[in-house]
């Protein structure tokens, strides 16, 4: 039993692709003839299953749009007591804030993932530096 | 392949790119999916034994809360497991649900005192800084590769 527990593993599967949508993603898992679990959710799917099935399918998926879906690994499976809102008596489930926060950085990221795949150069940014000690104090003087 | 710990350890974003390059992420997700299916440790709603906290004193004094210690125990073996690192710094969401901010502390401390290949960056907040974020990280994947390659050959 621990060894089949041990196999099973989920995966987040999160798109932001504006050809793809999430239940193309679905979909795709629907039409898969193995078994596998999935939870739709507004960020992508859940999908739940066999480790090498899983895999197989995810890769599907990604090969839909690679650079704008992503796909992490989750501890929890879906609907456990300890996550799920249903028996937790609301609210988003804990690690939700992270994943939005990324989740709104996907575009982003995916753009990049476009451009380093056709060789764009890198332009160069001037990042903001922190006002060091003495600058600070040479203004707090010379106001005075 | 190499095994990259990333920091934020439950990164979406890095945990896709180090896979994505090719890499293993040691990540968060997968060290509690060990804990949550093993038989024995599963009940609602404790996530971890008895026995954490005192593996977690490898890492932390015996003073500092077992909360820290519980989550070292979880995040020290990645660390020692890992060969390669990925430190992603001015996060707003690390604090929190992500844990407590002495452990986050802690475990970049850690993760820098490892002699090991290693790139520090920040979260992107524009489209260029997004570029330069996946650019360096992708480079710095790649030329894991290649000092993979060359210790390889050298013990051969």
């Amino acid at each position: 039993m621990a060894e089949e527990n041990n196999d099973v593993i989920t995966k987040l599967v999160v798109t932001s692709s504006d050809s793809v949508l999430p239940i193309d993603a679905a979909m795709k898992i629907y039409e898969s003839s193995t078994d596998i679990v999935i939870k739709e959710t507004c960020f992508g799917t859940m999908v739940t299953g066999p480790r090498e099935a899983v895999n197989k399918v995810v890769k599907e998926i990604v090969d839909l749009d690679k650079n704008h879906i992503f796909v992490k690994e989750r501890g929890f499976p879906p609907g456990d007591d300890r996550r799920c809102r249903a028996s937790r008596g609301g609210g988003t489930r804990p690690g939700f804030y992270f994943l939005k926060e990324e989740a709104m950085m996907l575009p982003m990221i995916g753009n990049a993932l476009d451009k380093y795949d056709k060789h764009v150069p890198l332009k160069e940014i001037e990042h903001k530096k922190k006002l060091g000690v003495k600058d600070l104090q040479d203004i707090v003087e010379s106001s005075l | 392949m190499a095994k990259v710990i990333i920091y934020p350890t439950n990164s979406l974003i890095l945990s896709d790119l180090v896979q994505r390059f090719g890499h293993t992420p040691l990540a968060m997700m997968e060290k509690i999916k060990e804990k949550v299916t093993t038989v024995g440790v599963d009940s609602p709603p404790m996530n971890i034994t008895a026995e954490e906290p005192k593996h977690g004193l490898k890492y932390a004094a015996v003073e500092v809360p077992a909360g820290v210690r519980g989550r070292m125990a979880i995040v020290g073996p990645m660390i020692e497991e890992a060969e390669a690192g990925i430190i992603v710094g001015e996060s707003p969401m690390a604090f929190g649900c992500m844990g407590c901010a002495r452990t986050n502390e802690l475990t970049k401390y850690l993760i820098r005192s490892r002699e090991m290949p290693l790139l520090e960056l920040e979260f992107p907040k524009d489209d260029d800084e997004g570029q330069e974020f996946v650019y360096k990280i992708a480079e710095f994947l790649k030329s894991l590769d290649e000092v993979k390659g060359e210790s390889e050959e050298a013990t051969e």
